[in-house]
């Protein structure tokens, strides 16, 4: 028996849902090599903006703080929030909007995501056609999805009161299903993003990277970062250098986790039988304690028995002459005072 | 004492210290109740798309759940070990534990965005794969046990025999299931940092973390133990009765041997934490003193302290003690949760809590304290009921 069938057999005795899950959504999402995907080429990316209020626009977001055609927003290092799905940054040291070195932000779609397994409503869901949906009907609002993440994407709508929810880039799923791209890819004046299935996308980055090796990195970043991305990236500087990290490992989130939620049925299979042996040992200790104790006090009675009681009918036999003498010795007296009392009435 | 725990004639004045300062408090926590529910968590809290957890979650979650540990350890060095002297300690403990949670899961109620949906992660959806699911439902199972284990109390006092009896009688049971149900809480607690590895700080990310937050809860519950019964004998000496003052020198002595103990172990296992992950060269830098700070000075010094304190029967040296100890706990959970995590984060991005967060915490631990007040003000808590006496 290996140690997952062992698990597993805990499982199904105790709180089974958890290993049967897991390997439930295993098994569901391994490769998807048939999910859409996008290639984004930071070296062709021109920092125009376009894709913004392309998603904008699609997904019925708020107007932005500041407009789609304004270049200041390159001087900070923004990040995605409830107004903005997507979103480019420039970072090179040209002055902002005419620089060189931009790249896109949005959800990666990861293959097996971190939201997915840190919800514990179940609210996102890895999708066939390789989108990662939240479903706004049963979250909480806990925001753990926000905390798990590695790539910081999910966001919160914090000014609303009553009905909040996390927002993320959809991967346009309503344009997915009818087989269309989504509306970021579809206005990009440049094709710095490529379309297709995920094979097909991983193929064409090779493609680029062997007929121009000097362009680009060696590296396709989410083909295996944390457990593989359905976004891709190509880029022509360390991928640090366009704020991703390269530290993330190759693991899936949901790993990392594992081990700890594994250990569930294992204690609440063991514990009780440690807890109840301990029980039973402080309960033994007790009763060999009295035992020990009762037999002690037999064994000095035992011992000091007959001499005991002789003393004792000694003592009570003498003690009952005495009495005998005094009550004698009372009646006397009444007696006595009897006769001296009828003397005097007698005068 | 003629009057010695009897319960309140409802002849005491009303304006107490206490009872200014805390209706004050209240007041106050109505105030920003409002404002969270109307203008969102914005209105109210420094939290933002990076920093999505700030105090809500540090202190009254992390640190009421460690603070409620008195609960478990107590009950289980009572009834499951079978060490009867602590036996008149069981009963604050348990109703320490029970408010705690009580008080976390209100306090949830603010933190969450959509409070009327805490349920369904158990009722409606269950996300198996999530720690936090694991968190929740301990936390529901432990809350119910911890209510059927306080039960006899408020039965005592309400006069209802029978089914005080039939409580009774569930001791060893529930008090199973509340070690169970602690051991997995309070280590999925650490286990939720698990999943975050590229935003912790290495010196507090470890796959062992759960064991360290098991662990730390232990000493954590016995010396809330001992802190808060000097507070009982500061404020409340006059409900308690000779069984309880009596016992009282044997758990202050018992828990701090023993806080002592699995400090000292504690102690080692992160230091093995150091040496696995060869975190040596974080030592010397900004974070590595805030961990020496941890290790040193709210680990290692309290431990030789609650020794020294056992050793020479000094009941004060050990009080101060569980008062640093208690402290440390608050400081640990503080820095996995708020230093470590997002530690790569220029300082201008870094939360700091609102003071209206500060004011919401203030208000749940002040809802507890009169909870406690009222509650073993009235039923045999710190004195054991007439009617009961063995």
């Amino acid at each position: 028996m290996n140690r997952r069938k062992f698990l597993g057999a805990m499982g199904a005795a105790g709180l089974g849902v958890v290993g049967a899950e897991k390997a439930a959504d295993a098994a569901k999402i391994k490769g998807l090599p048939d999910s859409y995907a996008v290639l984004f080429d930071s070296n062709i990316c021109i920092g125009c903006r376009q894709c913004e209020m392309a998603c904008n626009r699609e997904n019925l977001l708020p107007e932005p703080d500041v407009d789609f055609h304004d270049p200041s927003v390159f001087e900070e290092t923004r990040r995605t929030n409830w107004k903005t799905y997507t979103l480019v940054n420039q970072y090179d040291d040209e002055a902002p909007g005419a620089g060189w070195l931009y790249r896109k932000i949005q959800c990666m779609h990861c293959m097996e995501p971190a939201c997915a397994s840190s919800c514990f409503v179940r609210a996102f869901e890895k999708r066939q056609n390789g989108a990662v949906a939240y479903d706004p009907k049963v979250c909480v609002g806990c925001r753990y999805c926000m905390m798990a993440c590695p790539f910081n994407i999910p966001a919160y709508e914090y000014h609303l009161a009553l009905d909040p929810l996390v927002t993320k880039c959809t991967f346009c799923e309503h344009r997915l299903v009818e087989g269309r791209e989504p509306a970021c890819v579809e206005i990009c004046p440049v094709q710095a993003m490529y379309f297709g299935t995920r094979e097909e996308v991983l193929q064409e980055a090779r493609r680029r990277i062997l007929e121009n090796p000097d362009w680009y990195q060696n590296h396709i970043y989410g083909e295996h970062e944390m457990g593989g991305t359905n976004w891709v990236y190509m880029s022509p500087v360390p991928f640090e250098e366009v704020g991703m990290r390269m530290d993330l490992g190759n693991v899936p989130a949901i790993k990392f986790t594992s081990g700890a939620l594994g250990a569930v049925p294992i204690i609440s299979a063991f514990w009780p039988v440690l807890l109840v042996g301990a029980y039973a040992v402080a309960k033994r200790k007790e009763k060999i304690a009295r035992e020990d104790r009762d037999k002690f006090v037999s064994r000095v009675m035992a011992e000091a028995g007959p001499e005991a009681s002789r003393r004792l009918s000694a003592r009570l036999a003498k003690s009952e002459k005495l009495d005998q003498a005094a009550i004698e010795e009372e009646v006397r007296k009444a007696l006595d005072e009897a006769a001296a009392k009828t003397e005097r009435e007698d005068h | 004492m003629s009057n010695q725990h009897q319960p309140d004639t409802g002849k005491s004045p009303w304006i107490t210290p206490f009872n200014v300062v805390t209706s004050i408090i209240v007041l106050i926590g109505i105030y920003l109740t409002y404002l969270r529910f109307t203008g969102g968590l914005a209105a109210v809290t420094n939290l933002d798309d990076n920093y999505p957890w700030g105090i809500w979650i540090s202190f009254d979650l992390l640190c009421g759940v460690a603070l409620a540990a008195g609960g478990y350890t107590t009950a289980a060095a009572c009834y499951v070990f079978g060490i009867k002297k602590y036996h008149s300690a069981v009963r604050p403990a348990v109703l320490t534990a029970f408010l705690g949670y009580a008080l976390v899961v209100f306090a949830l109620h603010y933190d969450v965005g959509q409070p009327w949906r805490l349920a369904y992660p158990i009722f409606v959806q269950q996300g198996t794969t999530s720690v936090l699911f694991e968190v929740g439902l301990c936390v529901f199972l432990y809350l119910t046990v911890l209510f059927l284990e306080w039960l006899p109390a408020p039965l005592e006092w309400l006069k209802m025999k029978r089914l005080r009896n039939i409580m009774i009688k569930l001791t060893l049971v529930l008090t199973i299931f509340g070690v169970i149900l602690s051991t997995m809480h309070q280590s999925s607690l650490g286990a939720l940092y698990l999943l975050l590895p590229s935003k912790m700080h290495p010196l507090w990310y470890s796959t062992h973390i759960p064991i360290y937050f098991f662990v730390s809860s232990m000493f954590a519950g016995l010396s809330m133990v001992i802190f808060e019964s000097t507070l009982s004998h500061r404020w409340l000496h006059h409900k308690m009765d000779k069984a309880h003052l009596k016992g009282s020198d044997h758990v202050t002595f018992g828990f701090a041997k023993a806080a002592a103990w699995i400090m000292a172990g504690y102690f080692f296992i992160k230091l093995f934490g150091v040496v696995l992950n060869d975190n040596w060269g974080y030592l010397n830098t900004f974070y590595g003193g805030i961990f020496m700070l941890e290790m040193l000075g709210f680990v290692a010094l309290p431990a030789l302290m609650y020794a020294h304190g056992v050793r020479t029967r000094n009941t004060k040296l050990i009080r101060w003690t569980a008062a640093i100890t208690v402290l440390g706990i608050v400081f640990n959970r503080f820095n996995v949760s708020l230093v470590a995590y997002n530690y790569h984060l220029p300082s201008e991005q870094k939360y700091f809590p609102h003071i209206y967060e500060i004011g919401v915490t203030i208000f749940v631990v002040t809802l507890g304290l009169i909870v406690f007040k009222f509650i073993s003000t009235r039923m045999p808590i710190l004195y054991d009921h007439p009617d009961y006496k063995h």
